[in-house]
């Protein structure tokens, strides 16, 4: 999506390419599986307790940001221009797009486009959810998404990427996201802890992770899925598409030895949470770079991005705020670790013609990503803050004290992640669906009926 | 009768079983469980937070004998479950008033 290379792809006058198209189709599925692997990566880090609602909280940006996408996401962030500032309303409830209409410059499909760009548009907001673990309210935090896709995420996507957009003018490169995806991601998160606080117990419990085989392969599934944010990002299959590949796992295989190497030296072991989250500090950090770097430069974006965002994560400790599972500590540092490693590291013989410091382009560019990291963070710091506290005051961001410490899956979800009773105690049959509507089912305390009886029915049984 | 009790690290439970149907134990109960001794806890760390995890890992083993046996039983036991360092474990015995085998209602040693 950078701006100022669309005619690389297909000179003068694009036809569709069943190439490019095939190759576009499944990076975006590619990218839709990050949204489900990321709910693994949080999930496996939080108790026992708040399992279902971490998971949940990913899995229900799949379907509201997909709604509103198709409604007038898509539209408002790439449709018509508007000041640079938002999309028009061309192309409201995708209407008036052809199906063989292509995206201006590129042999694909406008389609192809809004299906890839919307999995971008569903993981944002479900990675600002990681910040807010186990105390908010499930509505709250999906009124929450909802607005701030519409006042934070489609605006600032359109700035970066949308053709006019006025960071894509000013010449910032983000070639998947750093500035709209990760910093924004992360700045949001930032934004909503300073309003609702702390976890009850921050500081003086232990939050241990539950299940980090979990978390691993949540990992996992989120570096195979990068393949297509990455790579996907060029709109087409060729050898540009194949450096980010390249330069995706190179700095993400950098950023883990990184992240292990400083734990190592600093607290005495190579922990799998620190390989896990290492490897996405790399992903993250890479992702605004991959098409500007050569591989060595990614090695270098790698180790910085690793050391660095493994240093960062221990500051809500320093500085009292509760970023649960490390939004901002991996995605806002990661970010604009990337986002400003281009203006020193691009080679101007990859994507972009645009080169870094050290390549011989002086300071122009880290200067223009300069700009770019500073807008999109503090405009989403700031609103993501406001829209917080405008929920708070209207109905209740947290759940009650006592919901929180008792477990957020019982109160917010009436469901239990894991029966380990195995011996029958769990669960005793409270009425089936048909005749259930007085109980349970409201999912809000349960004062009448015993958390048993809350429990699953079985229709079979 | 008497009820013998241990609480020995997981990774003896092998042993400490193999030896109690040596000696000729008829049937025990195995429960997880969770606690310390001594020994304490153990650190770990999660993204450079460390936490200081004071219960560990143990398992109880349960079995209940006739008085003459219960000496001889509780030294094979121990020597069974130790390893010689730290957190092996506690074992110890308290009479037991009656015993009923549920599937016979028979009652006394004869229910062991």
């Amino acid at each position: 999506m950078p701006a100022g290379i669309l005619t690389t792809l297909a000179a003068d006058k694009p036809v569709l390419d069943t190439g490019h198209t095939a190759f576009m189709l499944i990076s975006a599925a590619l990218v839709m599986v990050m949204t489900p692997g990321l709910a693994f990566f949080y999930g496996g880090m939080v108790r026992v307790k708040s399992v279902l609602n971490m998971l949940m909280m990913s899995f229900i940006s799949l379907g509201i940001i997909t709604i509103l996408w198709t409604l007038f996401g898509f539209s408002l962030a790439f449709g018509t221009d508007h000041g640079g500032f938002i999309g028009g309303t061309d192309w409201l409830g995708m209407r008036h797009i052809g199906i063989t209409q292509l995206w201006p410059g590129y042999g694909i499909p406008i389609y192809v486009f809004a299906v890839f760009q919307l999995m971008f548009a569903v993981i944002t907001p479900a990675l600002i959810s990681g910040a807010l673990a186990d105390r908010v309210r499930f509505t709250a935090w999906a009124l929450f998404i909802t607005l701030w896709a519409i006042v934070v995420y489609f605006p600032v996507a359109h700035w970066v990427w949308g053709t006019g957009g006025w960071l894509a003018k000013l010449g910032v490169i983000d070639f998947a996201g750093g500035t709209a995806v990760h910093i924004n991601a992360g700045a949001a998160a930032l934004g909503v802890i300073l309003v609702i606080g702390k976890r009850v117990g921050f500081k003086r419990d232990p939050f241990r992770p539950h299940n980090l085989p979990l978390v691993m392969l949540g990992a996992g599934l989120l570096w195979f899925g990068w393949f297509g944010f990455n790579a996907g990002s060029w709109l087409g299959a060729d050898g540009v598409a194949a450096v980010a590949f390249t330069n995706t796992q190179v700095a993400t295989a950098a950023a883990m030895l990184g992240w292990l190497g400083y734990e190592r030296i600093r607290h005495g072991s190579f922990t799998t949470l620190g390989a896990a989250s290492g490897a996405v500090a790399g992903l993250v950090a890479i992702t605004p770079a991959c098409g500007s770097v050569s591989p060595m430069g990614a090695i270098a974006v790698g180790v910085i991005a690793g050391v660095l965002c493994a240093w960062a994560v221990g500051l809500k400790f320093k500085l009292g705020y509760d970023d649960s599972l490390d939004v901002v500590g991996v995605h806002m540092v990661g970010g604009i670790v990337g986002s400003l490693l281009i203006g020193l590291f691009a080679t101007g013989g990859v994507g972009q013609t645009a080169k870094g410091l050290f390549y011989g382009g002086g300071f122009g560019q880290l200067g223009k990503q300069a700009v770019g990291v500073v807008c999109v963070l503090l405009y989403s710091l700031v609103v993501s803050a406001v829209l917080a506290k405008v929920i708070d005051l209207v109905m209740g961001f947290r759940v009650s004290e006592d919901d929180e410490v008792s477990g957020i899956d019982q109160c917010e979800h009436a469901e239990t992640g894991y029966d380990f009773a195995g011996v029958g105690s769990a669960a005793r049959l409270g009425g089936l669906p048909v005749a259930a509507e007085s109980k349970a089912v409201t999912g809000k305390k349960n004062e009448t009926a015993s958390p048993a009886q809350a429990a699953e029915p079985k229709v079979d049984a | 009768m008497k009820l013998i009790t241990a609480v020995i690290k997981p990774h003896r439970l092998d042993e400490v079983k193999t030896a109690l149907q040596d000696f000729g134990v008829q049937g025990l109960t195995v429960t997880e469980a969770s606690g310390y001794g001594r020994q304490r806890g153990h650190t770990e760390v999660y993204r450079g937070a460390e936490y200081t995890v004071d219960l560990v890992p143990k398992i109880r083993i349960e079995v209940l004998a006739e008085d003459a046996d219960a000496d001889e039983l509780i030294e094979v036991l121990v020597k069974a479950a130790r390893t010689g360092k730290i957190g092996d474990g506690k074992v110890w015995s308290v009479p037991v008033d009656t015993a009923v085998r549920v599937r016979t209602g028979e009652r006394g040693p004869d229910a062991l």
